[in-house]
Parts: structure tokens; sequence; C-alpha cells
């Protein structure tokens, strides 16, 4: 945003300094170098002048003002160090400490805590206090996954205004007054916050602990990596920490276009998951019916083999590729030039059934997450974005909460922002279009002369009805003037996978299949010609028997495709199946090769978020065991079908990227490396976005920050390391280089490559009509809830226990129409097959419509779903 | 002024209290005030310029705040941004500072008269919505005040197009749920808000966004039940009782050890021996006894002694912050006679304000126990000689320079009200509190303290 505030001189400390007019007075010092003490300001939430820590002087003003409350003014004089200054700050700290436990030595925020490191820097040294001190019970948990020690608890609140005023969720708070005044919940509306690890994170003392971390490591033990959360496509910025080659925390860092420095919960504690029990340490393969370990050239040369076989038998579109929107950047570059450019095929879709076409992702004008807090409405038609993005969700929020930002609703269902909205559009599941015609004219009075773009957040809002509906619905919204779209995809980095390549009808860099012909034929020797089949596509061919084989690059495919018969078919049909995961799923345990690969935290990279931006990924710890990185398995598998992609690093990697892929024209490795907030998609429209500086943190408010030796004042430039992905060197690492392939165009001179031009979605698109639901059905909304049996979820102890349980609500009369009891269980049944689920009644649910979260319970919507129909209507039989 | 030279025999002026005091058995009715002049002042308010009010009468009167500030009213009011409404009047019902009295019996006895204060002040200020938050342990106050506002509502005296002038007022009666910083008028706007009640930080100030972000006036009871007298007397008239700056009168409520505890209003000037000592008004120290220190405006005031000094000095808000950087405050005087143990008073004092700290900023809600503590061990013999001069500088960490007004480190002035006490003691009792420490004195027995047979009659 452009700060069109006046410019006005202070002087802080003897220097002059130039700020804008009613800056707080803690910035402007903090933003030229001078570190005014603090506790209770935060960056990211209002200020409260609570803990009286940041005092100073003003001439001309009586007392002592607060910095953080305090905003600057033409011609201010402010002293910050001060004899009387130096006193108020003795004072506090010395206050803060007389009932403070000082059991540094047994607490997670020893060594990295603000109030010892400021009591250092600015304390009185001694305490002159020899009264008994305030005992509380010790700790007590505030949440499944939070402990408040209350005797360590300085009172500052930002983990109450977090709560309130950033998460909307106001469950902890204050309770008692004076000297017992403590952070409280209510006993009837218990801290289910998505977001309060974020309390811990920015809790200045060691009262609230994280249930996973508690004890896990000592801060100087630990070293960090920056990186970016790949659980969902939000792409939140962290600090990625381990001890001892064990992943320990993930802390949020703050960049303003992405995530404020917030996480949710489950992308911070999903880290769990990397050492999950299950992980799959060597590759396999099938022998006498049973997949049994083996070396690494042996299961690369039967994958490749079996791929071969199926070339030569029926040519590459008997070959398809399902996955990889999980990985990095590189990764799914290669895994793109593998089938597209080695193999032939076009058959390839990193999503999962649940997404939107390639056109639609690529082709609508996009839009950046900080467009939402200048937009002049937002327009939400897809996914509850607190279970599905959560962060996103936040930022909405706050455009809407604290910026004013209208926000229009057009759902079938309440969702978690469905109360900020100042307009809804209700829809049956499935009438999307027809809702879609209605914006216009509801969008009107809440725009009201408000100028910037509109934001559509356009997604899937449940995999019970197939994308067609949406699709129709992005076709009539972009006929509206000025509106730019933030598509709402889910797993990590769909969308980089998408941009390169990973879906039918599109080469790397958002080019057609007929666009970049010329240019990839120069670039790889040969492209697919003919648009493939997506995954639904894919598994009704290799049901028929039409793949000879099948390549699944990640995901549980089983438990992630909305339709659990038809992928079980298709696995089930395919000639060959290669799969290449991290543990042996429902599929990866009917494949003919496994092979292990690496995950997030193990492996360095870049990754793409729903805007397009490109951000870093940073390897942490070394895999244990022999997982290979996907681009790595691509490469061997490549080079195995005769194509030798000579790319060792993930560096060279991006390099050829920037060369080939026409979107990605200069996001070279140089450039990926010093963007500190990433690099949206192309550069040539978001250029003074870029930011290539380091990062710059104050060192004392990040409590993660290492501590330097001498003291606070100052700033620490952080700049973190990319770590070079090192391999474990294996024997089929030798006898790949011993083997001379033949390039076909030496593409380490890419200068001269064909033009492609990038692609827009300019088709018309002529809206299905959905069928009609009959009186007696209910028509299924599938949405998702942020914790579900998926690998992050059910691999991670401290989240697993919060899965909700499986339940179909439906309004209150259904209940009573089918005369059943609320809760009591009924048969559900659909199209493809019938389940028995228990029936909840919920006001909120309108008639005519039944919610179950998708990927609950053993059994569940998967069962229900066929994705050849467009919606998914069921029928409610009791039991008795 | 009715102070003589010579014995004092100082009497009560009665203005606010006249008709609480003259028809005992139905001032709080709607027919007992009305009979009594009740609402003329408003029906005649009506009739001129709002804006003439303030300026014309309030200010001209030279109405100070009554709540403990001692703030100009008409001042306060002007702070109000132009054109900028609604706008609200929230009165200050929550009389928590110990030992005062006086709103109680306002509200209690005279509650039209302060709706009536209500009226012709909203009119004044251009509020259509006024607020009253009322302590909630005044049952008897909360029913008389509901049943004036029916009454005032049925007669035509609040509601629409009260009396046909076009000008529109509804009063909300809100209960308060007992904590003294509720009484402080920004935490009071947010407990109001039905929020936790803590202090904001200013800027901005009430005045500008205050109730629900709105411009609001925060006025005490007696301020605004003093409104229609004013009115009726007219401002400059008004404005010739009392000395200097400290006009009218005020009604103080006297306590401790006097003969004749109770709420006196008087004309301001006369002095605090007048008020001690006079017949008809405090009656003297009981048991014939000595003044060795009294309080004189409120717990948050420091002390004074029973000096002829202290005793001679006029009751006159400006005089007495300047000459002994007191304050008169909530006109709450609390009187001890030489059988006090100070070290004691200060302790309860300070546990009192320890208890009431809202606990939102460090200073008070650590600095205010920690004194609470120390306190405590040098009033039951456990003090150490250095404890005194500890407490100095804690309550100089709270309150730098240990004056009055006072400076802060806190967000409002609970805080260093607690450290009023041990510069009081520091003042005037070094020696006797220094010698307790060294000959582990105790200032009760502990039993018998604890028990609450304290002979300062003041229950925990
Ligand atoms: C801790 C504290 C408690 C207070 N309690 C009261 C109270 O109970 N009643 C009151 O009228 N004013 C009280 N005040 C003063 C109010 O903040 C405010 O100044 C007053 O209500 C303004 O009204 P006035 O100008 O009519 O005096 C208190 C102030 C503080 C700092
Ligand atoms: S728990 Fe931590 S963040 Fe919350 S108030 Fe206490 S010190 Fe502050
Ligand atoms: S919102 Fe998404 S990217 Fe951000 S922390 Fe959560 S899962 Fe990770
Ligand atoms: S000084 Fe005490 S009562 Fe006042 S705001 Fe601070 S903690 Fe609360
Ligand atoms: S009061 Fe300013 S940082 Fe807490």
């Amino acid at each position: 945003m452009k700060d069109e505030r006046e410019i006005v001189t202070v002087t802080i400390d003897g220097i002059e300094m130039q700020a804008p007019k009613g800056e707080l007075l803690i910035r402007v010092a903090q933003d030229n170098g001078t570190f005014v003490p603090r506790f209770c300001w935060h960056e990211r939430m209002k200020p409260v002048g609570m803990c009286r820590m940041c005092l100073v002087e003003v001439e001309g003003v009586r007392g002592m003002p607060p910095a953080c409350t305090t905003t600057v003014t033409d011609g201010m004089v402010v002293n910050t160090k001060s004899e009387t200054v130096k006193k108020a700050q003795d004072g506090v700290l010395e206050f803060l400490l007389i009932n403070h436990p000082l059991d540094c030595p047994v607490c997670d925020r020893g060594g990295e805590c603000p109030l010892q490191d400021q009591t250092l820097a600015f304390g009185p040294g001694e305490s002159r206090y020899v009264e008994e001190k305030r005992h509380f019970e010790k700790p007590i948990p505030i949440s499944e996954l939070v402990l408040l020690d209350r005797e360590r608890c300085i009172q500052c609140s930002r983990c109450t205004r977090f709560a309130d005023e950033i998460a909307g969720d106001r469950l902890i708070d204050f309770g008692e007054r004076g000297g017992e005044m403590q952070v409280i919940t209510y006993p009837d509306d218990p801290f289910t916050s998505y977001f309060s690890g974020n309390t811990v994170q920015v809790c200045p003392v060691g009262a609230l602990t994280a249930k996973p971390y508690r004890f896990r490591a000592r801060p100087w033990d630990l070293s960090a990596v920056e990186t970016s959360c790949q659980t969902c496509s939000v792409g939140c910025r962290g600090s990625l920490e381990s001890s001892s080659n064990e992943l320990v925390r993930l802390l949020g860092v703050d960049v303003e276009p992405v995530n404020h420095g917030w996480l949710c919960d489950k992308g911070r504690f999903g880290y769990e998951a990397t050492h999950a029990e299950d992980r799959a340490r060597n590759p396999m393969i099938r022998r006498d019916g049973s997949l049994v370990e083996c070396s690494w050239p042996e299961a690369l040369d039967a994958a490749a083999e079996g791929i071969k076989r199926s070339l030569d038998l029926h040519g590459p579109a008997s070959i398809a590729m399902v996955g990889g929107s999980r990985g990095t950047n590189e990764d799914a570059y290669l895994w793109a030039r593998l089938a597209k450019g080695v193999i032939g095929t076009d058959n390839v879709d990193a999503q999962i059934g649940d997404g939107l076409p390639a056109e639609v992702v690529l082709g609508l004008p996009g839009a950046t997450i900080p467009d939402l807090d200048e937009a002049a409405a937002i327009i939400l038609l897809g996914p509850d974005l607190k279970e599905e993005l959560p962060v996103l969700y936040l930022r909405v929020r706050r455009a809407c909460v604290d910026l004013g930002v209208p926000i229009l609703d057009v759902s079938a269902v309440d969702h978690g922002l469905s109360k900020y909205a100042s307009a809804t559009i209700r829809h049956l599941p499935g009438e999307q279009a027809s809702a879609a015609r209605e914006i216009s004219a509801a969008l009107a009075p809440l725009i009201d002369g408000r100028s910037g773009p509109i934001v559509v957040v356009l997604g899937r809002s449940d995999v019970a009805t197939s994308a067609e509906p949406t699709v129709a619905a992005a076709a009539i919204i972009r006929e509206i003037p000025n509106t730019r779209f933030l598509v709402a995809l889910r797993r990590g980095n769909v969308r980089g996978a998408i941009d390169l390549g990973l879906a039918p009808g599109f080469l790397p860099g958002r080019v057609t299949l007929d666009a970049g012909a010329e240019r990839f034929v120069a670039a790889w020797g040969s492209a697919p010609a003919e648009v493939g089949l997506d995954t639904a596509g894919i598994f009704n061919a290799a049901s028929e028997g039409r793949i000879g084989a099948l390549i699944l690059v990640g995901a549980d495919i089983v438990n992630d495709f909305p339709d659990r018969r038809l992928v079980r078919a298709g696995v089930g049909g395919a000639g060959f199946v290669i799969c290449i995961n991290a543990t042996v799923t429902e599929a990866a345990a009917d494949a003919d090769v496994f092979l292990p690969a690496t995950v997030w935290g193990e492996k360095a990279g870049t990754t793409t978020n729903l805007e397009g931006r490109i951000s870093r990924v940073g390897r942490k710890i070394a895999a244990v065991g022999n997982p290979m990185p996907d681009f790595r398995i691509a490469s061997e598998l490549a080079l195995r079908l005769g194509t030798d992609f000579d790319l060792e690093t993930v560096e060279e990697i991006q390099d050829e990227i920037a060369r080939v892929a026409p979107a990605f024209a200069e996001v070279d490795a140089q450039l990926l490396k010093r963007a500190r907030d990433g690099v949206v998609l192309p550069l040539a429209l978001h250029r003074d976005e870029l930011v290539l500086e380091p990062r710059r943190i104050p060192v004392i408010d990040f409590s993660w920050e290492p501590i330097k030796p001498e003291g606070p004042g100052e700033f620490e430039v952080v700049e973190f390391e990319v770590v070079e992905p090192v391999l474990e060197a294996d024997a089929s690492d030798e006898a790949a280089a011993e083997e001379e392939s033949a390039l076909p165009v030496d593409i380490s001179n890419g200068a001269g490559l064909p033009d492609a031009q990038l692609f827009v979605w300019s088709a018309q698109h002529a809206a299905q009509p959905t069928p009609g639901r009959d009186n007696y059905a209910l028509r299924l909304s599938a949405g998702r809830s942020l914790y579900d049996n998926g690998r992050t979820v059910a691999s991670t102890p401290a989240l697993r226990a919060l899965i909700p349980a499986q339940t179909l609500r439906v309004n209150p009369s259904e209940i009573s129409r089918v005369g059943v009891a609320d809760g009591e269980s009924v048969r559900v049944s659909t199209a493809r097959g019938s389940l028995v689920l228990s029936l909840t009644g919920d006001a909120n649910v309108p008639a005519g419509v039944a919610v179950m979260p998708f990927n609950i319970g053993e059994t569940g919507v998967g069962d229900l779903v066929d994705v050849s129909l467009v919606v998914t209507d069921l029928r409610l039989e009791t039991l008795r | 002024m009715t102070s003589v030279i010579g014995a004092p025999n100082a009497t009560e002026t009665r203005i606010v209290t006249k008709r609480l005091r003259d028809r005992p058995e139905d001032s709080w009715t709607l027919d007992g005030f009305t009979q009594s002049g009740g609402y003329e002042a408003f029906r005649a308010a009506l009739k001129l310029d709002p804006e003439a009010i303030g300026a014309e009468q309030v200010a001209a009167a030279g109405l100070r705040g009554r709540g403990g500030a001692g703030f100009p009213t008409g001042t306060k009011w002007s702070f109000l941004p132009k054109d900028s409404y609604p706008r609200y009047l929230v009165v200050n019902g929550d009389e928590g500072e110990p030992s005062t009295f006086k709103d109680r019996m306002l509200i209690e006895n005279d509650p039209h008269q302060l709706i009536e204060g209500i009226a012709i002040s909203s009119y004044a200020i251009g509020c259509n919505l006024a607020f009253i938050y009322v302590r909630g342990e005044f049952a008897l106050g909360f029913e008389r005040l509901e049943a004036a506002r029916r009454d005032a509502h049925a007669a035509g005296f609040l509601g629409a197009n009260i009396l046909g002038s076009g000008f529109d007022l509804d009063i909300v009666i809100h209960r308060a749920a007992g904590a003294y910083i509720c009484g402080e008028e920004t935490a009071l706007l947010s407990s109001l808000e039905g929020d936790r009640g803590m202090p904001r930080i200013r800027p901005p100030f009430p005045a500008v966004a205050g109730l629900y972000a709105k411009p609001t006036i925060v006025n005490n009871v007696e301020t605004l039940s003093t409104v229609p007298h004013i009115m009726r007397m007219g401002g400059a008239e008004y404005a010739k009782l009392g000395v200097n700056k400290s006009t009218g009168t005020r009604i103080f409520s006297l306590s401790g050890h006097v003969n004749r505890p109770g709420n006196y209003e008087v004309e301001l000037g006369i002095t605090f021996r007048d008020l001690i000592e006079s017949p008809e008004l405090g009656g003297g120290v009981r048991n014939g006894g000595k003044v060795k220190f009294f309080i004189p405006g409120g717990a948050s005031s420091q002390w004074l002694t029973g000096s002829d000094e202290h005793l001679d000095a006029p009751l006159d808000m400006d005089y007495v912050q300047q000459t002994f950087g007191v304050m008169l405050g909530s006109g709450a005087v609390m009187v001890y006679d030489e059988t006090t143990n100070p070290a004691l008073v200060a302790w309860r004092l300070a546990k009192f304000f320890a208890h009431e700290s809202c606990g939102k900023c460090t200073p008070c809600r650590e600095g205010t126990g920690w004194i609470e503590k120390v306190l405590y061990r040098i009033s039951h013999g456990y003090g150490r000689p250095q404890d005194l001069d500890l407490l100095l500088d804690v309550g100089d960490n709270i309150s730098p320079g240990l004056n009055a007004p006072f400076s802060q480190t806190t967000i409002c002035p609970l805080g260093p009200s607690a450290v009023s006490p041990v510069v009081s003691l520091h003042k005037f009792f070094r020696e006797e509190v220094i010698a307790m420490c060294q000959n582990n004195d105790r200032a009760l027995d502990v039993t018998a303290s604890d028990s609450g047979a304290s002979d300062l009659g003041a229950g925990e």
C-alpha cells in the first residue's frame, strides 16, 4: 500500500530522522536503528501500552509516554536513554521479575527469552524483593496443543489479543485482576482455535508452550533455515528448526504480502509427519506378489522397464502420471519433463480430481494476497478458507474487519467467513452458475464508490460437486469489470505443479501444447501434440485397461480422490504401477515398484503459492534411510529412458526453468535467492513488488532468533541459507554418470528458443445445466475440515486427536422428516453407494442440503461420490 | 463563609442536599421532587440556547468535577468535537473510593435531582442517550433510580419531544459488578460496553472517542446533581459561593475518629478544623482526643497531620494541592486520633489498592502487591529498618518524583494512589516506622486485627 502520509522530522536520542506523521514512535525508532525495549507491543497487533517497558521521554510532554502508543509529530524530540527512562526501565523489569518463577533452566524460552534478554540489556541486575512469590498450579492445558504456566506469564495480552484481533477466536481472555490476573479460557467454550500455536510464538516468555515442542530442545541447540510451509497453498513463510537431525519447530516469519508471521496449527505442527514411524526407507519391487525392499538401481531399472514396455507396446498415451502437487517446483519441472519431454505423454495431472481445470487456474487474471487489502470488494465463491487455507482466512478477515473491505459470500452453506459477509448469495451445491449471475446486482451496493480491484476467491467448495459449476461461474464472474482471481487450490505446491506443466494440455511456463510446441521441441527434443487426460480420465482409462504404466507421484490417491471406487478400479486396472511416496499408502501397496521420496524439510527448492508467488523451501535435516528427492528420481528415470537431464543441483534446475518456461523468464536461481518476499509470476507484471533485500528483524522481538552477544539495540540481518541438497552417494549415481546420453538440444545455451505465448483463458464457456434435485433427496456438500485423514494430520500425533467425528449435518427439519433422533444413525445412499452415518441437526445448514467433510472416518464421502456426475444427491433411510 | 475565628462552629450550606434533608420522608419521589421545585430548572433550560448553558452557566459557575480530579466541567464539555453525533453522557455513580459515601446518598434520596441534572446537561451538550453506571452494591439506589426514571418518563421529563421542546432523551441505568477501577472513567466505559473494566490509553480522550468510540462526557453524580442549582441560581451567582477557583459547596464524607461521622455539604473555603471540630459538623475527635493525621481527599490522597498548619488549611482544591501536595479528591476526609498506628493504616490502604489494581500495567499490578506485602511486614512486626526506603524507591518506580499531582509510569492514577500512604509515612512518621522495625513492634495484636477487631473499623 502506498504511504501517502506527510513526512515529519523527529529527533530520537539526538539523531534527526524522517518519518510519516502519525506513525508509532516505537516503530519509527526501530526503523532507524533504535531499539526501544518492549513486551506487549507487537507489529501486527493494536498497541495496548500495558507492559510499560517502552516508556520514553518526549520534550514538552509531562511524564513518560509509552513509545508504543505515542505517534510522532513534527519536531518531536525524544529521549530513550535518559537517566529517568533508565530508572523506569529498571523499575518495570524489577516489577516483572518479582513474581516471576525464574525457572529458566527448565523453561522452553530460556535462551531465547525476551524477558531474559531485556533484563540483561535494560534491567537492574538484582532484585530487592524478599517476599513470597505468587504461586499457581503449573502448567495447565488451555487447548489440545497449548499449555499455560501462569507463574511465568507477564500479562502482556499478546496471546489474548492475537486470539481476538487476528484470529477472531476470542476464546482466551484475562480473568481476575491485579496480581491475580491470569489468562483464562471459558469453561463452555474451549480454546479450539486453528491458530493457537501463534500464541506460543508471540508469548514473550515461556508461559505458553506447545505440546509438540515442550522440552524437546534448548534454543542454543537449534539451527534454522528459512522455508515456506507446503501444507496448503498459502505458502506461509517460516523458520524451520531442528536439533540433532530432527525437526522440532516451525515458527512463522513475517512476510508482508503473505502471512504476516502467522501460521495455522496444521502447518506449524505438521512437521511431525516427517518423522512418522511409517516412513518408507528403501525402494521396493514386487516379487512373488509382494513388495520387497531392494536397491535403488534395481528399483529404478524395474520402473524404467515398466514404462519402456508400455511405451513400446502401446505408445506414449498408454502412460499416465498423477500427482506431484506437494513437491518443489524443481520436482514438478522434472516430472513434467520426464512425462512430456522424455516419455511423450500428456496424460499428466497434478490435481486429484478435487481442483479446477488448468485453463481456469492459469487463464484467469490473477490477484495477489495484498490485493485483498485494497480491494473494492471480495467475492468468496469456493472452499471454506478457514478449513482449507487458514492463513488466507486470516487475511480476508483482516481485510474485512480492520480495513473495511466488504465481502460478498456466494456459498451453499455457512463457512468460517460467512459471518463477516456484507451480503450473501445462497445456492444449492451445483447451482454456482445461476448464483454467479446475481453477483453484479449484489455487488453494486457493496462497492458504493470504493476503488480497487474486485478480488474473487474462487475454488471448489466441495468435492461432491464437480468442477463444472464453478468453471461456469468463473466464466460469468470474469465478465464483471475489474475482477481478479485468487484461485483457491489447496495442496501445497499445486500451483507450481500446474505452472510447470503437470496438467493436461500445458507445458511448463503457462503455455499450451500448441503455443509451446516449437519452443519445447527445441528445448527438450520433443513435446506431446495431443491433449491428454486429467486424473478422472486417467483412472477411467486405466480401469478399462488402457493405461500400461501409471506413475503415482506422492498423494494418498485412494483417500484424496473424491471417488474411491473409480480410483481403486483405475489403480487395479493399470498395467504397471510406479509409486513415488514417503509412505506405503493403500495404492502404493498395490504398486509394482515403490520409490521412497524425501519430504518437506528434507529437501531444498522452491514452491509456488496460490497467488503464483515462488518462494524458497529449505532443507533442514537429512532423511533417515535412503529416500531420494523427487527431482532426482525423475532424473534417474529419464536417464534410464535415454535422456540425461544433466542437472545436478536445485539451482541448475531453477536456471533451466528460467530459460525454458516462458512465464518463468528471468526467475533464475540468483533472483530466487535474493527475493525476500518471493517472486510473483509473471515477473513482467510484478516486477515492482520485488524486494531484493535481506530480511531485517529487531533482535529481541522475535524470540526465536539467536541472541547476539552484543545485546540488543541493533538489528540482525537474517540471511537464511538455502542448503544444497546433499544426496547420499549411491550406486545409481555412479552408474548414471558413466552412461553417456544423447541430448537432443543443448539447452544449457537456452538463448534463441522460439517464443511461446502465455495462456489466457478466452474461450466462451457454455454452462451445462445442473440436474435438478428431487424433493426426497438431499444434496451433498462435502467441504473439508482442516484436520482430516490426510497424511499431515494422520501422521502428526499432536493433530491426530483433533480430527472431528464423522457425522452428516442436515437442517433439523430433515431429521424430523426422516423420523429419527438427533445423533441417530441412518442409511445414506447415493447413485454410487450407501453408508451408515450418524445424523446431526444444524440450523445453519439450509434445508435440502447435507454437509459432511471429505476424508474423515474410515468410509465416507469418497464412497458416495461418482465423479462422472455433476452433483451428489443422497437419500436417507432409517435403520429401524 | 461560615467559619469564624475561635472555636470552630461552621455549619452546612445545603444546596444539593437541601431537599433530602428537608423532606426525608419523600425526597426521592416525583411528587416530593416537583413539590420542592424539581424539574423547573430543566423546563427553563429547554428554552435556552443549549451551547449557552455550558458556556454561560456551568463554566461561569466555576463548577469542577466532584468525582476526584476536580476538572472544570464547562471546559470538559467544550472538548466535544463539533458536529460529531451521537454523543453520550455517562454518569459515574460507581463511588468506590474508600470512605466516600456522598453519591450513594444523592442517588438514594434525590434521584430526580440527578435525572434533572442529566437532562439539563444532555440538552446542553446535544446528547440523546445518557447512561448511569451505578455501583452494584447500591441496591436501594438502583431501585429508586429506576423508579425515578420511569416516573420521569411517564411525566414527560424524559423520552421523545420532552415538554414539547423537540428534545429527546433516554437514560440507561447499568449496575456495576463491583470493581473500584470501574470508577475510572475509561475503565467504566469499557465495562459499560460489556468488556473487562480496564483503563484505556489516552488519547483519544472520552470527549473525542469514548463510549462505543463516540464523543462522551463522563461526570460524577454530585457534579450533575449540582447543575440544576446552577441553572436556578445562575452561574455567576453560584460562583460567588466558595473560595478562589473552588466555587460553590461540596459534600464531604467525614469518617474515622470523629464524634459525628457523616456527609456534610459545606461551602468550600472553610478549614479542615471547621469540618472536623464544628459541633454541627464533625463534632470533634472521639473521646476528646486529638487528630494524629487525616486523609483529606479519599484513600488516593497523601495525608495531612493534626498540626495547626494542616488543620487550618482551607478546603480549596488548588491551595492544598500547591501547598501540601495533597488533594480534596472525592471529598472523603478520614480522621485518625492519636491511638492509631499509621503503618497499619498504610497497610490497609495498600491492601485495598493491591486488591483493586486492574492488572493492566506492570508497575501497578506488581508494585501495589509488593508495597502491600512490605507494609504488612512492617505493621505486623516483621519490618526491616531499610524497608521504608525500599518502599519509597518502589513507589518512585510507580510514581516518579512521588508528587501530587501524580506523575506515573502507569496508565491510570490507581497505581500511584498506592504510593500515597508510603510517602505519607515517610513524611510524617518516619521515625515511628523505623523504630517499629527496629523493635519488631506490632501495630496491633495480629490475631485481633485478622479477626476484624481493628480499631480502625475497616473491614477487610
Ligand atoms: C481509580 C479511580 C477510581 C475512580 N473512581 C471514581 C468513582 O467511583 N466515582 C467518580 O465519580 N469518579 C471516579 N474517578 C474519577 C473519574 O475517572 C472521572 O474523573 C470522573 O468520573 C469525572 O467526573 P467529574 O468530572 O464530574 O468529577 C476515579 C478515578 C480513578 C483513577
Ligand atoms: S501467556 Fe504469554 S502472551 Fe499471554 S499474556 Fe501471558 S506472557 Fe503474554
Ligand atoms: S495456512 Fe497453509 S501454508 Fe500457512 S501455515 Fe497453514 S497450512 Fe501452512
Ligand atoms: S494503574 Fe493499575 S488500575 Fe490503573 S490501569 Fe494500570 S494496572 Fe490498572
Ligand atoms: S507498553 Fe509499550 S511495549 Fe508494552
